[in-house]
């Protein structure tokens, strides 16, 4: 398991003041981390990065808040739409099975350079998704990860214990259910796709759209009906 | 021999399941990163990031948070690739620090781990 690379995004950002120490900037930036402070030499260093890159002209203001903005607009239900769709119409699911990265492209959804293989749990098989190495996740389709999935504790454990890790989420499998767990590289992603829950049937889309979360996409729970 | 990085299958403690939320200074380098590596400027490359990353010895990597070592990765090789300079980088903290950013920190570390 286990593959080579990593990371891989774009963005860009501004805010060349000192954005990240204090307590008068609220009005002035509403919609920011408004208790955020510099803690240690590495936040202090990373702004200073960022001002010295603005005044050399090798990155710009704009570009940063753009590229934060590109990043924010990126929801966990860009990846719900994929699932909705891929439940409620069997052709499309058997596209994003076979060629994943060609499927989410049909919805608007590119994936560039990097390869994604949708992992469809059944009945018999669970899957769930990681990167032990560091931290690729299919940010094009959920955003960027949740804080646990770059620790270690994640990281380690879950190829070795995946039901014990899964139980901490509240998600508890069958022992006759194969649990896989997709190790995840720079170059290729996974996406989980969940079971549709029974006594789902009369529900439409949008209200299906509301039960698939970012964790069962991940792998470590599983949509519930309302 | 297993790297730094390389979790997999280690002995580890109970995860946090709630994660936080990505904090702004978080996305200013999770953007800068995006940048430096973009089509426009391809001054990094993501292997060489890793590269990076996964060579900042067990001690700094195990004791900095995540986007701290993506911070420090890019310290280096923007001085390891003459973008920008270590006296530069040391006048501009010094230059933050006298603006008064990051001065209440009770909790400060020297950032020899970006220093080559």
């Amino acid at each position: 398991m286990s593959g080579t690379s990593h990371h891989d995004h774009d963005h860009d950002h501004d805010h060349d003041h000192g954005h990240d120490h204090g307590h008068d900037r609220d009005q002035a930036h509403p919609g920011h981390a408004k208790d955020e402070k510099v803690h240690g030499y590495y936040q202090l260093l990373g702004l200073a990065l960022k001002e010295l890159l603005i005044e050399k002209g090798v990155i710009t203001a704009a570009e940063v808040r753009a590229a934060i903005e590109a990043r924010d607009a990126i929801t966990p239900s860009l990846g719900g739409k994929v699932v909705v769709r891929a439940w409620t119409d069997a052709a499309y699911k058997a596209r994003l099975l076979a060629d994943a990265h060609s499927a989410i492209l049909e919805l608007g959804i590119d994936m560039g350079p990097t390869e994604l293989i949708v992992a469809e749990n059944t009945p018999a098989v669970h899957n769930v998704i990681v990167c032990t190495l560091c931290s690729c996740y299919p940010r094009n389709l959920l955003g960027l990860p949740p804080s646990w999935y770059k620790d270690r504790d994640y990281r380690s454990r879950v190829v070795r214990e995946p039901r014990a890790v899964l139980k901490e989420f509240g998600t508890e499998l069958p022992d006759d259910i194969d649990v896989r767990v997709h190790d995840s590289t720079a170059d290729l992603r996974y996406l989980v796709l969940p079971m549709r829950p029974q006594g789902t049937e009369t529900m439409s889309e949008a209200q299906l759209a509301d039960i698939v979360t970012r964790d069962c996409m991940i792998g470590v729970t599983v949509p519930k009906a309302p | 021999m297993r790297g730094t990085h390389d979790l997999g299958g280690l002995p580890a403690g109970p995860v946090e399941t709630v994660p936080h939320e990505a904090t702004f200074w978080e996305k200013q380098i999770d953007a800068i990163h995006g940048l430096l590596g973009d089509s426009k400027r391809r001054i990094t490359v993501r292997d060489e990031n890793r590269l990076y990353i996964e060579s900042l010895g067990d001690d700094v990597y195990n004791t900095l948070a995540y986007y701290e070592r993506w911070t420090a990765a890019i310290c280096r090789q923007l001085v390891d690739k003459g973008i920008l300079t270590q006296d530069e980088i040391d006048a501009k903290v010094a230059e933050l620090r006298a603006r008064g950013v990051g001065a209440d920190d009770p909790d400060d570390r020297d950032g020899a781990a970006c220093k080559p």
